[in-house]
């Protein structure tokens, strides 16, 4: 292998994707779990010939018991914080073996993927490796679920300020014990990773676009990176039906912007899109917060900040929603001198 | 013209070169077309990485060489490699070894074949670059065979046989090969080198068969199983390690038919234990000196030997127990501790102690803590421990363990 990849065209719509599952029957994942949808996308766009690898967490623990497992293409656990030393050994393997004609030459997918703990906490020194390897194709998929889930949800890097997990309890000293904002990573690998050929956030609420992305990043070569943002009814305490519509807030609330950096190009989709054209106004972060039990200890002021920190990353970053460096720093820096 | 005629003789033809145990190890990657090899900066195990490195870079060996980012993916990466399919190797010395933990018990329990060096090392903190043997003791529970070599020849013949064995369906476990810091690593010998037309003889292809990741055979590789499944999967690994006995001593028997190197026992080393009384048993480089000490002791009419054994696991209980039954006292010496275990001894001595337990005839067992940090162990050391063991051999009293070369 494989300087070669599989051309994988965009599907034209939710009419002309096909009807074959590579994540079927057998999971054991709550009711109304996004991240099980984005598994099954994520490896629908993919199609069959791919090798997926999952870090432990929910999507390993809940979708592959043993003699039910839910994965119709070949699949292999790998260690928390492996995702992206798992890729990167899954096709260095294939590549070598081809190489040296052991196997037969065909460009085959290779995606590692991981929860928010995996993938920023625990791994994301090897997937920081992984993508600096530009030799080898694979795909690295962060489904952010925003808590260590599988344990009982924790907080994570990625946990949203102030949110109610198993460690972070709202309690009569301390209302908001999770202080810490959540990481960019996207943003962070685009930026940190120049040679690195794809980079996108996506969310399982728009499905075709997210198939899309997962296209075009198995299909551009090299490692690639995607962020997919997961409710969780469980983590985040929601009726399982809102799964779908929390999806959304979080995009139309600017919580979550949708945009991809290829080969250096940076794109804003969707309704992210919009929202930067002024087209479409950004829906205050309450009605996505509310929503949530986890943020039903907050209060006005609580959600206020929130809010600012939301508005200042429309407002105030260099690039809004991807580079958090104030516009403002030249021109202080001219003051200086 | 006569080319290839010269190409194809070249071929054939054994070599001989003054290489380091390291550097024996590098040409035993390259003799056995390793495919995908990781790499990760510690001392000593390192020097291996820097010759496969040059055998990379002159075109000498065709693989993936990865420059990882940290020991737990080194082990990671090969680890996946070895799942598609892919011939590795490894390796790494004291904390990076211990790092790389995580993915270490998993290897085993995956039953991929993964080849590594340890270069053995003390655990600093403190800090210390010497040999210990610590490090790849650790994993001695989990599923990895351990053998320990003695010299560079030594070390690139036992890799070629730990690809072998490690890669036999029957076995299907990862091997670690244990080369005491600088003491092997470093020091350089005389090798044979064989031809690589004679190892491709030796050492099939790894072939995977159903248990192979890839679009054509689309299984799922470690699901949860839980209490439902756990227990019968583990023992399916032991009884891969039960049979990686026998499979140990077929790879001895080929490898002699084949290159003409004759080990005897593949699983420790006997020297003048034949009328031996008294005897120490040890691992790795420490035999020079010991050796050394017991021709001089024989000199002078003393009736001693040494065992130095190899494979550490799997351990040849009955071969060794059969062994050591025959003399008065045994000496264990451990480049190792394990503190707090019974006797306060090192981990080959409760090891051999526990061999020895169901003999019918049962010596002494006197543990000897020495060598540790990379401190040379002397040939003065030797005849103290000889004469604890004579000493013990002869009913008198003596302490189960014993540290010897330490400073007062
Ligand atoms: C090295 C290691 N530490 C801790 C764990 C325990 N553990 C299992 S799943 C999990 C949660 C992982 O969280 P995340 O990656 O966000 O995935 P999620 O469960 O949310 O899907 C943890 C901490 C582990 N498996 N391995
Ligand atoms: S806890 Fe969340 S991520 Fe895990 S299975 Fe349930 S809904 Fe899915
Ligand atoms: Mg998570």
């Amino acid at each position: 292998m494989s300087t070669q990849t599989q051309v994988l065209e965009p599907f034209k719509g939710v009419k002309k994707v096909p009807l074959e599952e590579y994540f079927t029957a057998g999971h054991r994942t709550c009711q109304g779990c996004e991240s099980a949808l984005v598994m099954k996308l994520m490896v629908k766009a993919a199609g069959p010939r791919t090798i997926v690898l999952g870090s432990t967490g929910c999507m390993y623990v809940a979708n592959t018991t043993y003699y039910s497992t839910s994965w119709v293409v070949p699949w292999m656990h790998t260690q928390l914080g492996s995702s992206g030393s798992a890729a990167l050994g899954t096709a260095a393997g294939l590549k070598a073996l081809m190489r040296k004609g052991k196997i037969k030459e065909e460009p085959i997918n290779v995606i590692a993927f991981c929860g928010d703990g995996g993938g920023a906490d625990m791994g994301l020194s090897a997937i920081s490796a992984a993508l600096t390897h530009s030799e080898y194709n694979f795909l690295i998929l962060l489904y952010d679920n925003e808590s260590y889930a599988n344990t009982d949800i924790q907080v994570s890097g990625l946990t949203p300020w102030g949110a109610h997990t198993t460690f972070s309890p709202p309690g009569s000293m301390r209302r908001i014990l999770h202080r810490r904002w959540k990481k960019n990573v996207a943003g962070m690998l685009a930026a940190g990773h120049p040679e690195c050929r794809y980079v996108a956030t996506v969310c399982a609420s728009y499905a075709v676009d997210m198939m899309n992305k997962v296209r075009k990043a198995l299909s551009i070569g090299g490692p690639t990176f995607i962020h997919s943002i997961d409710p969780c009814p469980k983590g985040w305490d929601y009726d399982p039906m809102l799964s779908h519509e929390l999806g959304e807030l979080a995009v139309l609330t600017g919580v979550w912007p949708l945009y991809e950096v290829e080969n250096g190009v940076l794109k804003l989709y969707g309704k992210t899109k919009a929202i930067a054209e002024g087209r479409q106004k950004r829906l205050p972060v309450r009605e996505y917060l509310l929503r949530q039990g986890r943020f039903a200890h907050f209060t006005d002021e609580d959600i206020e900040y929130f809010q600012s920190k939301i508005d200042e990353m429309w407002e105030k970053w260099l690039i809004p929603g991807v580079i958090p460096f104030r516009k403002e720093l030249e021109k202080e820096l001219e003051k200086e001198e | 013209m006569d080319v290839p005629e010269t190409v194809v003789l070249e071929q054939e033809q054994e070599e001989e070169a003054l290489i380091s145990g390291s550097e024996a190890i590098a040409v035993a990657c390259k003799l056995a077309d390793v495919d995908v090899i990781t790499a990760y900066p510690i001392r000593p195990y390192d020097t291996v990485m820097q010759y496969v490195a040059k055998l990379v870079a002159n075109g000498e060996l065709d693989c993936e060489y990865i420059v990882a980012e940290s020991e737990h993916s080194q082990f990671e990466i090969v680890k996946h490699a070895a799942a598609v399919g892919a011939r590795v190797f490894c390796g790494s010395s004291g904390v990076g070894w211990m790092y790389a933990f995580e993915a270490l018990t998993v290897t085993p329990a995956l039953r991929l074949p993964v080849v590594a060096m340890v270069g053995n090392r003390a655990l600093d903190d403190p800090g210390a670059f010497g040999v210990e043997h610590n490090d790849a003791l650790a994993v001695r529970d989990l599923g990895w065979m351990l053998v320990w070599v003695d010299t560079a020849q030594e070390a690139l013949d036992t890799a070629l046989i730990a690809w072998r064995v490690a890669e036999d369906r029957r076995v299907f476990l990862p091997c670690a090969i244990g080369c005491d810091g600088a003491f092997l690593t470093h020091s350089q010998s005389l090798v044979r080198i064989p031809p690589k037309s004679k190892v491709q003889k030796f050492l099939p292809r790894y072939d995977r068969g159903d248990l192979l990741l890839h679009p054509d055979n689309p299984i799922t590789i470690a699901p949860q199983v839980n209490e439902d499944w756990l227990m019968e999967i583990r023992k399916q690994t032991d009884e891969a390690m039960r049979r990686a006995k026998g499979v140990i001593e077929e790879a001895y028997r080929d490898f002699e038919n084949t290159f003409g190197r004759v080990y005897g026992n593949p699983f420790f080393e006997e020297y003048q234990t034949e009328d031996a009384e008294v005897v120490l048993v040890g691992m790795g480089t420490l035999s020079m000196p010991v050796k050394v000490a017991v021709r001089q002791m024989r000199q002078k009419g003393k009736k001693v030997g040494f065992v130095r054994i190899r494979w550490f696991r799997p351990m040849a209980t009955q071969e060794l127990q059969a062994c050591l039954s025959r003399f008065k006292a045994v000496g264990v010496i451990d480049r190792d501790f394990s503190l707090g275990s019974p006797y306060m001894s090192g981990v080959l001595a409760n090891d051999i102690r526990s061999v020895l337990y169901s003999a019918s005839a049962r010596p002494a067992v006197v543990g000897f803590i020495c060598g540790l940090g990379g401190r040379e162990v002397t040939v003065p050391d030797v005849r103290q421990m000889v004469e604890i063991l004579e000493k013990a051999a002869s009913g008198e009293p003596v302490e189960p363990t014993y540290w010897i070369g330490l400073r007062e």
